[in-house]
């Protein structure tokens, strides 16, 4: 793989650092690296690995870009509002390095194209905001053998770890389920837009995760495997804390294989729990215009979404405890709500038992849902 | 001497605190620790538990002056 002038002249500040040089650059311009998820942590990592010459980089996304993307995703701004992420990237990305090769998937990885995708690629980035991709994404890293760097965000805190690396002595390094055997349910760990994330984190997190690449692929430094890097943005520490493998979790991911398209990883990171009864947009916007007696919860604290249902009354989650008594036992139907349907769940998980009625519902997908049907 | 606790994410938040020192005293494992925080609740799956910075089981034996740590598992990304 030779590089070309224009390619020398783009590479220059790389070529003149020794542990890269010619050798490194040309090993950066043959790898393929498939980073799944192009938001906050997706944006740097693909600015940062394009800039740096991976010759081939497959960016995941079935999600639009939306204003409340825009302080974080810095790869968007508000002219790509409404367009695909996978597709915007590709457009931004083409013009930052017009000598690597760019592949978008707007689609969600699934149990049925992980396999095709994945194989296609030498390195993964696990850059998505839910735990049943990140378990999908290990179990298919594990089964086709390729390492993956997995990133993770919460407010002011992020982690990360290399995955299913394989040292220079063929020593098989941990796993994600090494780390995780079990998912927690999604309201105990829910993503950015629910608890708020400070807009440089996935900055700093995704560029640690692209370094880790970078340094995986031109065989320098030490790859931050068998560990997990934990960083808090509010007193700037910085912990290194050591993880092993566990052969029983890798044989878990291991078994799965075969398998594959019918192992449900949404139910497995929502079992155990109790079920909440669920009312989709559709519905609720029927029994609304058949004028049914249904009272309407709104439990969002800071609204992302100026809109809101008909009559509802608010209650904010954090005041839910003591507004218990404004909640009718008299209609037919309750249904809790907020901008994304999570932190409704995790309302209808507050409430004291005698409150658990049959008639307490929650509107999937939240909000979002709601304008997204209202707007067909 | 005690044993330090710290607490990660979304921890902090739930616990009301960053870290905090305990008595040593009928503290044997990791899931005692986390009982003596937690009104005697047992440890769930999650979170993660470290001792002196290096993965640990609810089973982990603890000792004077070591360093506990518990965080949980994030998704944001």
């Amino acid at each position: 793989m030779n590089l070309n002038k224009e390619e020398i002249q783009y590479y220059h500040r790389h070529l003149i650092l020794s542990q890269i040089g010619k050798t490194g650059q040309q090993a950066l311009k043959k790898a393929k690296v498939l980073i799944v998820g192009a938001g906050g942590l997706g944006c740097p990592i693909l600015m940062y690995l394009s800039g740096a010459g991976v010759g081939r980089i497959g960016i995941v996304d079935p999600d639009k870009v939306t204003v409340s993307n825009l302080h974080r995703q810095v790869l968007y701004g508000f002219s790509q509002v409404g367009e695909f992420k996978a597709e915007a990237a590709v457009n931004r990305l083409k013009d930052l390095n017009p000598n690597i090769v760019l592949e978008a998937y707007a689609q969600r990885v699934s149990p049925e194209n992980a396999g095709d995708l994945i194989s296609q690629y030498d390195v993964v980035v696990d850059a998505t905001d839910n735990f049943p991709t990140r378990y999908l994404i290990n179990d298919f890293c594990v089964y086709l053998d390729k390492p993956f760097v997995s990133g993770s965000i919460d407010r002011f805190q992020g982690q990360l770890s290399v995955l299913n690396f394989t040292d220079n002595q063929g020593k098989k390094c941990p796993t994600y389920r090494c780390l995780f055997p079990t998912p927690p349910a999604p309201e105990i760990a829910p993503d950015c837009s629910q608890n708020g994330v400070i807009g440089v984190l996935p900055g700093i997190i995704g560029n640690l995760q692209a370094n880790e690449v970078i340094k995986m692929i031109c065989g320098v430094g030490e790859v931050l495997s068998g560990k997990v890097l934990i960083f808090d943005a509010l007193s700037n520490q910085m912990m290194l804390f050591s993880i092993q493998r566990n052969e029983q979790a890798v044989q878990q991911a291991l078994q799965n294989a075969p398998d594959f398209e019918s192992f449900d990883y949404e139910s497995f990171c929502s079992s155990n729990r109790q079920k909440i009864n669920e009312i989709s947009s559709v519905d609720l916007h029927k029994k609304l215009q058949n004028n049914e007696k249904i009272q309407l919860i709104d439990v969002r604290s800071i609204p992302e979404f100026q809109e809101e249902l008909p009559n509802a009354v608010r209650i904010p989650l954090n005041n839910l405890q003591a507004n218990i008594h404004n909640i009718s036992k008299n209609d037919s139907l309750v249904v809790f709500y907020c901008d994304h349907g999570i932190n409704s769940v995790r309302a209808i998980r507050m409430l004291p038992n005698h409150h658990k009625l049959k008639n307490v519902f929650n509107l999937t997908g939240g909000l979002a849902a709601w304008l997204k049907e209202e707007k067909k | 001497m005690s044993i330090h606790v710290r607490y990660f994410a979304s921890l902090r938040e739930t616990m009301g605190r960053m870290e905090e020192r305990l008595s040593p005293d009928g503290l044997l494992t990791v899931s005692d620790v986390w009982k003596a925080v937690h009104q005697g609740q047992t440890l769930p799956d999650q979170p993660l538990c470290a001792v002196n910075m290096a993965y640990a089981k609810p089973e982990s034996p603890v000792q004077d002056g070591d360093e506990v740590a518990f965080f949980p598992q994030v998704t944001g990304g």
